[in-house]
């Protein structure tokens, strides 16, 4: 009988053939060759030959190896990538901190047992709502709105002091980027805020309140630290996920990152260049790679302090 | 004197918690106002004419010409034709999505029920790379796909879903929780095989979370833009994002806000939907996938 169920070892593995073969044509593959593109200067020229309708396109590869240079290049010397860093990380800041304290105020309440909220459902599936929606579907409404001739223009240029978009200015391309990401996740973070809440023993809550405790003080001493570990899933995903902004700025800004560059974000670069300047689009993959590795090991470490409280919320939420 | 105190207590508390609910309520009526009135403006201005301006609180009359131009031939041309589009990202993220589930949930399957010596290995490798960001390979696998000439294909928008770590994942914990090793034991001493019985015997125990799932995928692939851009060029394949972003190249002399608005009403129109109706599940789903094990 022992025998038999160890012959069954082999469905495991046939089982995983598919996930694990297009992982590794599709995933592992595609990432060390974009990790050994990062390290050649390899860069596509493109040009034509001969003009009007007998003009033909050509592309001339340039591939040599150069060490860590596109990596100097792209964080010491050339100042757009750097730039474009820094725009990522404001623009993921702008919405980054509304969307944590919405969410956790909101969860908080949800949850509350002595405030009873009503219509939950409801309120629940708006504020998820427009995560759902497509992310560059957003961003456009959000340009046709508040460009020239849109229906919120006069509502909103009296901002510029001129007679100009907010679009046209730089904190106000970042202030509605930020704000369209605010309003893509905050309904997911309370959702996962929630569930995390939910998972706390209810007689701590009863407790501190006999004991004279304001919704302040439990929400700072009960809430915050017992919800420790989601709180870090939460920011190091915002994280990753800002790393890789993409959508919103690039059909906000017409993937130039105007104005002056100063929406332009990483991923944005590494579209502009994925048919010329290989090598050092390769080195910022790579670069953003390392801090999501970096930010997901903190992570990993972080939650696996609270073992046993999370076993127990794990139990409450399923 | 104790009584007289308490009752003293109870009011001033009564008193807060009415504060407080005020705010609550004031608070989400805000926030709901805040996304609901972009989705308004858009329903509102999908009836109007090429050229708006200020807030309009009820609808036009144009939504019958707006149909048309949207999808007439013209419009085609300039940004990529509309029926074409919505087809592709059908193709697209259905067959992503059933893919992507089926084989996760395979997977899942395997290291929940079998023991073999990776076994252990192949779960935490997976979680690992659940972390990993797609772009972060973006440009090694664009030139792999040129290479291999599958640019301007589907089969990169569609056979990566296969390996979906996040699904693999949310699988692995409801079968944890609905998928006794019991039922398993009892269909091979019937003489059952491993293939049948996961399918005619795990998949429908699984239904559910195969439908919150189809839904997920389904949805990040109607709506991905990132993906498409890198390995679509022609008009003719383009999805619905990318007929979007074409659009919004348009200069200020082909501009129609009319006929746009209208566009992204049906752009987000079938998940909307989709989401109104199941948003209880979704929402459950949401909370159960991500309470991290």
């Amino acid at each position: 009988m022992k025998r038999k169920s160890v012959s069954y070892a082999k469905w495991g593995y046939i089982f995983m053939i598919p996930f694990f073969v297009v992982y590794i044509i599709f995933s592992l593959y595609p990432l060390i060759q974009t990790f050994y593109n990062s390290f050649l200067d390899y860069v596509i020229d493109r040009g034509s030959i001969g003009g009007g309708w007998g003009a033909q396109t050509t592309a001339t590869e340039t591939i040599k190896f150069c060490g860590l240079d596109n990596y100097v290049n792209i964080f010491a010397k050339e100042e757009t990538l750097l730039q474009s860093f820094w725009n990522t990380v404001i623009m993921w800041i702008i919405g980054f901190i509304p969307q944590i304290a919405v969410s956790l105020l909101l969860a908080t309440w949800f949850t509350d047992l002595r405030l009873k909220i009503k219509a939950q459902g409801f309120f629940k599936t708006v504020i998820y709502l427009p995560n759902v929606i497509m992310a560059s579907a957003v961003a456009f409404m959000f340009t046709s709105l508040l460009e020239r001739g849109g229906s919120l223009f006069n509502a909103t240029s009296w901002m510029t002091g001129e007679d100009l978009s907010i679009l046209d200015t730089v904190w106000g391309t970042r202030g509605t980027i930020g704000f369209i990401n605010f309003l893509l996740w905050y309904g997911n973070t309370t959702i996962l805020l929630m569930a995390a809440i939910m998972g706390i023993d209810p007689t701590l809550y009863e407790s501190a309140q006999i004991d004279g405790a304001t919704p302040r003080d439990t929400f700072w001493k009960i809430t915050i630290p017992l919800i420790r570990p989601i709180l870090s899933f939460v920011l190091v995903t915002s994280m990753i996920g800002g790393l890789q902004m993409y959508d919103v700025p690039a059909l906000l800004t017409k993937d130039q990152g105007n104005p002056k560059g100063k929406a332009l974000t990483i991923i944005m670069e590494v579209q502009l260049r994925k048919d010329s300047g290989v090598g050092k689009a390769s080195a910022v993959c790579i670069a953003i790679f390392i801090v999501s590795a970096i930010l997901g090991i903190i992570l990993m470490f972080g939650m696996n302090d609270d073992k046993p409280k999370k076993k127990k919320k794990k139990r409450r939420a399923a | 004197m104790t009584g007289s105190l308490e009752v003293v207590g109870q009011k001033t508390s009564n008193t807060t918690l009415t504060i407080r609910r005020i705010v609550a309520y004031v608070v989400l009526g805000i926030l709901v106002f805040i996304s609901l009135f972009p989705f308004f403006l858009l329903l509102i201005n999908a009836t109007r004419e090429r050229r708006q301006v200020g807030i309009q609180f009820y609808p036009g009359s144009e939504l019958i010409n707006n149909i048309k131009k949207l999808f007439a031939p013209a419009t085609a041309v300039a940004y990529g034709s509309v029926y074409r589009a919505l087809l592709n990202s059908l193709i697209i993220s259905a067959s992503a999505s059933l893919l992507s589930v089926y084989f996760s949930a395979i997977t899942a399957y395997a290291t929940h029920v079998y023991r073999f010596k990776l076994r252990k290995f192949a779960d935490t490798f997976i979680l690992l790379i659940m972390m990993v960001p797609t772009q972060a390979s973006a440009i090694g696998f664009y030139r792999i796909m040129k290479n291999w000439g599958l640019t301007d294909s589907y089969i990169p928008l569609i056979v990566p879903a296969i390996a979906a770590p996040a699904t693999y994942y949310f699988m692995k914990q409801y079968m944890a929780s609905s998928l006794p090793l019991e039922i398993i034991e009892a269909a091979r001493i019937d003489g059952c095989g491993e293939f049948r019985i996961f399918n005619s015997i795990v998949t429908p125990i699984l239904k559910p979370a195969y439908a919150v799932q189809i839904i997920f995928t389904f949805v990040s692939n109607w709506n991905n833009f990132f993906m498409p851009r890198l390995i679509i060029d022609s008009k003719d394949k383009y999805t619905v994002p990318l007929v979007l972003s074409q659009m919004r190249v348009a200069g200020p002399q082909e501009k129609d806000n009319g006929v746009f608005y209208l566009y992204m009403v049906i752009a987000i129109l079938p998940v909307v939907l989709v989401y109104l109706f199941l948003s209880k599940f979704i929402i459950r789903g949401i909370a159960l996938g991500s309470v991290k094990g």
